[in-house]
């Protein structure tokens, strides 16, 4: 792990102040590594189209795709996701992907490895990331397969958007201070498919899963009750955020629809001109060289539509499922903190019953019996005592631990979302604008060939 | 009448009304498009416009109440304009009835021309956001410009131009009607069944008509087709421009929970709404390319007419030559007493015997007047015939020169109108982008 890393740790009171404020200015020092090639800006990885190993998607690329806005350390890991493949087994048929990852960093015992993944194995890394580190915001995965729409599973289309969002997922993962450094994320990265299943079997077993369920849903029945101001502020923010997000994909969609549509109407001028110059003669050129036209501008609107759906959407929709992560995550800290709250009235009610009770039975054991029970059971309850003392301790240090890191990633979060958001916005517009300048040549050209034409003629007076 | 090569066509300059401005393609205010040939004697002295448009309402044919538009016909000579004094023109209102009349009455008086169109009665072709209504001010606007648009075309025409009608249409408000009426032109008139009936019926009709005949059917076909598949495309773009609109409440919205993307949002989703508001002008300005493919819609009518015209000068000469035929035959049979041909008379004559001599004689005289009759009736009808052919294919070598020019300046023009489109959005998405690299 590199030096300066963020500081997120338990023990520092006040974590936000290890980040720095003031990024703008970061970029890649590129003396550090020479073995990283610079490409022009491209789009490389939002771009592939193709579903072969041949995609320029190497680690090395990856470099002009990220703002080190918020880290001042250098980026010493690289991770692609790319090749999807199929494979048939006597019990099903499912997709794995091959996983590259580059690192510089001391605990990886090789600088470079390559191990194929399936999307199971993703849903495991991310369980197993949120079981670790409940307030801590992990990034969505897209979504199984689910029957929209006749979306085949095994579709191109499907597999290339699935593709680039596990890619984002797991380059979130290692952007992020504390996830990049788990354990099951190296083995994930590193291990053979026959180390990974046998990893994966270790984990804390179900009972005890479900032991931590029924006790979150029995504080979660309770509710919390003090719940700090900025909490409730972020719920607020995260319920409105929420909505915003999916109307925005809402209305992303409704656009490809459209335009879809138009698309279709489109698609029939061209042929109507060509057929409408088969019956003319002075006319036939111009008619044809219109046709043309019609038909260049069609292909451009094609491509338009597929770049929205491409790249616009499936961000949009992983902010969707990050508002959903970001209200579990509110969730948990509450069930936390109200589970620290109960703790505290049932150590509050204890000690008031240990102090009504020690009054009563005094004077009449104590002349029966060589010790008084009495004593026994004041022993017994300040055992009993000390335990939810303990408890309590832990309860509160699990608390204040996890609204520091929620604080302090809900500041990173923030600072990413915006960074996604906008360039997928941006792209959108350049996209948008490319679009139109390309339609604009077509019908300069048209003119243009009708100029020199006329001109040569003497016919027309264009001023 | 028509000389060798056309004079320069030059659009034509509406006349200074409340709102115009400029001429130029760029103006909002819809003009003429026209390209009116200034060679006409009647264009040399006068400058036509139909400056405005009036509801009214009053009592009709049938003594109800309705509404109706009228329409103000501005006539000003022309040296007053460039003199640089602006006399009050004369004017006067029309109705859109009163023009189709003129029309009929050219139709009827001038078969061998290619009459210009009326715009469209009702609206077609339309898509949604359009109405259909005819009352709807954007019609009306549309149909004054059309009517414009057809007078101008009549007054640069060669010969119809000189017309003493329609001279009168643009100058005496009242009376015109009766006068029309008087001109009999009514009668003269064609009824649909006789020409039907020449078309399926013409042995020998020139191939350059029905060549061209067949050419008006394709022309309608294809505009037709291109203004259905256009209205279809429009109202869908309509939709994703609008939809953009959302765009702009959503960012507004977002940006108010938003404490360092709140100024590059709300901004951004400005952009898109103008964004979304600028489909009204993009598609208002594709109505009027629309209005000028409808224009020759309307002429392929006009041009078949014609071509029918001439089938039916050329079956009534085909009737008169093989009716003189006829007779020719029947003297010869009675002179030299032979049947060659199956008729009642021949079986009559088998069945109750030959005629008198005297009977023979009788008729033989009247045979005689009638084959001269219809001698002179075939040398008629011939020169009506090669007449028409003459006069026609004169007026249907300019159409075609004209419609050539016209639909290419159309499509220069849609061209213009898509580069403009194109324009308008590179620079609304810049600005966009610019929005969004501040979020």
């Amino acid at each position: 792990m590199s030096g300066s890393v963020v500081d997120n740790t338990v023990s520092s009171g006040n974590s936000s102040a290890a980040i720095p404020t003031d990024v703008s200015g970061q970029i890649l020092d590129l003396d550090e590594d020479d073995d990283l090639e610079v490409f022009s800006k491209d789009t490389t990885l939002t771009d592939g189209s193709s579903f072969n190993a041949s995609m320029q998607t190497s680690p090395a690329s990856m470099i002009n795709q990220y703002k080190f806005e918020e880290d001042a350390d250098t980026k010493d890991i690289f991770v692609t996701v790319d090749n999807p493949e199929s494979h048939v087994t006597a019990i099903e048929t499912y997709i794995t992907y091959r996983v590259m990852t580059k690192t510089t960093r001391s605990e990886f015992d090789s600088s470079e490895f390559e191990v194929r993944r399936r999307y199971q194995d993703f849903l495991w890394l991310k369980g197993r990331l949120e079981e670790a580190h409940p307030t801590l915001i992990v990034h969505p995965l897209p979504e199984k397969f689910v029957v929209k729409g006749m979306v085949e599973r095994f579709n191109e289309d499907f597999i290339e958007t699935r593709r680039r969002a596990l890619h984002r997922f797991l380059n979130k993962i290692a952007e992020h201070p504390i996830f990049s450094s788990s354990e099951d994320f190296k083995i994930f990265l590193t291990a053979a498919s026959g180390e990974l299943t046998s990893h994966k079997k270790q984990g804390p077993g179900f009972l005890s899963r479900m032991g931590d369920t029924v006790k979150a849903v029995a504080a979660a029945v309770r509710g919390v009750r003090n719940r700090p101001q900025e909490f409730t502020e972020m719920q607020e923010y995260v319920e409105a955020f929420s909505q915003k997000i999916i109307s925005l994909d809402k209305v992303t969609q409704r656009i490809v629809r459209e335009q879809k549509e138009y698309l279709e109407e489109l698609k029939e001028c061209g042929p109507t001109y060509a057929l409408w110059s088969q019956s003319e003669e002075e006319l036939a050129e111009p008619l044809k060289n219109v046709a043309g036209c019609v038909d260049r501008c069609c292909k451009e609107t094609e491509e338009q539509v597929k770049n929205l759906s491409d790249h616009l959407i499936p961000v949009l929709h992983e902010y969707v499922l990050c508002a959903d992560t970001l209200k579990a995550v509110l969730r948990r800290r509450d069930n936390i903190q109200a589970d620290f709250e109960a703790k505290t009235e049932a150590l509050a009610t204890k000690k008031a019953n240990r102090d009504t009770e020690s009054k009563v039975l005094s004077l009449a054991w104590a002349s029966l019996v060589g010790r008084s029970p009495e004593e026994v059971k004041q022993q017994k309850l300040k055992g009993e005592i000390k335990e939810m003392r303990d408890d309590l301790d832990k309860a509160e240090d699990r608390l204040e631990w996890a609204n520091n890191a929620l604080k302090s990633d809900w500041t990173r979060w923030q600072k990413v979302m915006r960074t996604d958001l906008r360039s997928a916005f941006v792209d959108t517009a350049e996209r948008n604008v490319s679009y139109y300048e390309k339609c604009l040549a077509v019908w300069e050209s048209f003119l243009h060939s009708q100029r020199t034409d006329a001109e040569g003629n003497g016919k027309v007076d264009f001023s | 009448k028509q000389d060798a090569s056309p004079p320069p066509r030059v659009p034509c300059k509406p006349m200074p009304t409340k709102n115009n401005l400029l001429d130029s393609r760029q103006t909002k205010e819809k003009r003429s498009f026209c390209m009116v040939e200034k060679g006409t004697s009647l264009l040399k002295k006068m400058e036509i416009s139909v400056a405005e448009a009036e509801k009214r309402t009053g009592k009709n044919a049938v003594n109800m109440q309705e509404t109706y538009t009228v329409y103000l016909i501005e006539t000003r000579p022309v040296d007053a304009a460039s003199e640089g004094t602006n006399p009050v023109p004369d004017s006067l209102w029309r109705r859109y009835s009163e023009f189709e009349l003129l029309r009929n009455y050219l139709l009827v008086t001038y078969p061998f021309l290619v009459v210009p169109p009326l715009p469209e009665k009702r609206a077609e072709f339309v898509w949604h956001k359009l109405s259909a209504d005819n009352m709807d001010p954007d019609f009306v606007e549309r149909r004054r410009v059309g009517l414009e648009n057809f007078l101008l075309r009549v007054a640069s025409h060669p010969d119809l131009s000189s017309d003493k009608i329609f001279y009168s249409f643009l100058t005496e408000e009242n009376g015109w009607k009766e006068t029309v009426f008087e001109t009999g032109f009514q009668a003269k008139a064609d009824s649909r069944l006789k020409a039907l009936n020449a078309t399926f019926r013409v042995k020998n009709p020139d191939k350059r008509f029905a060549e061209m005949k067949h050419y008006g059917d394709e022309l309608q076909s294809v505009i037709s087709q291109l203004l259905r598949v256009r209205a279809r495309a429009a109202d869908r773009l309509y939709g994703v421009y609008k939809v953009h609109g959302n765009y702009g409440r959503v960012f507004s919205e977002w940006s108010a929970i938003e404490k360092e993307m709140g100024d590059g949002l709300q901004s951004a989703g400005h952009h898109m709404d103008a964004y979304a508001a600028s489909v009204d002008d993009i598609l208002e300005e594709e109505e009027h390319y629309a209005d000028q493919l409808k224009e020759y819609l309307f002429y392929a009518d006009a041009l078949r007419a014609v071509c029918r015209k001439h089938e039916l000068t050329q079956y009534e000469l085909e009737m008169a030559a093989q009716d003189l035929t006829s007779k020719k035959q029947q003297r010869e049979e009675l002179a030299t007493g032979t049947i060659r041909t199956f008729s009642l008379k021949g079986v009559t004559s088998k069945l109750f015997g030959q005629e008198t001599p005297e009977q023979r004689e009788a008729k033989l005289k009247m045979l005689e007047t009638q084959i001269e009759e219809g001698e002179e009736l075939v040398k008629e009808r011939n020169a009506e015939c090669e007449e028409f052919v003459k006069s026609a294919w004169v007026d249907i070598e300019r159409f075609k020169e004209q419609k050539d020019h016209d639909l290419r300046e159309a499509l220069i023009s849609y061209a213009i109108m898509q580069i403009s489109m194109c324009k308008k959005g590179i620079q609304v998405w810049n600005n966009a982008k610019e929005c969004f690299s501040k979020m």
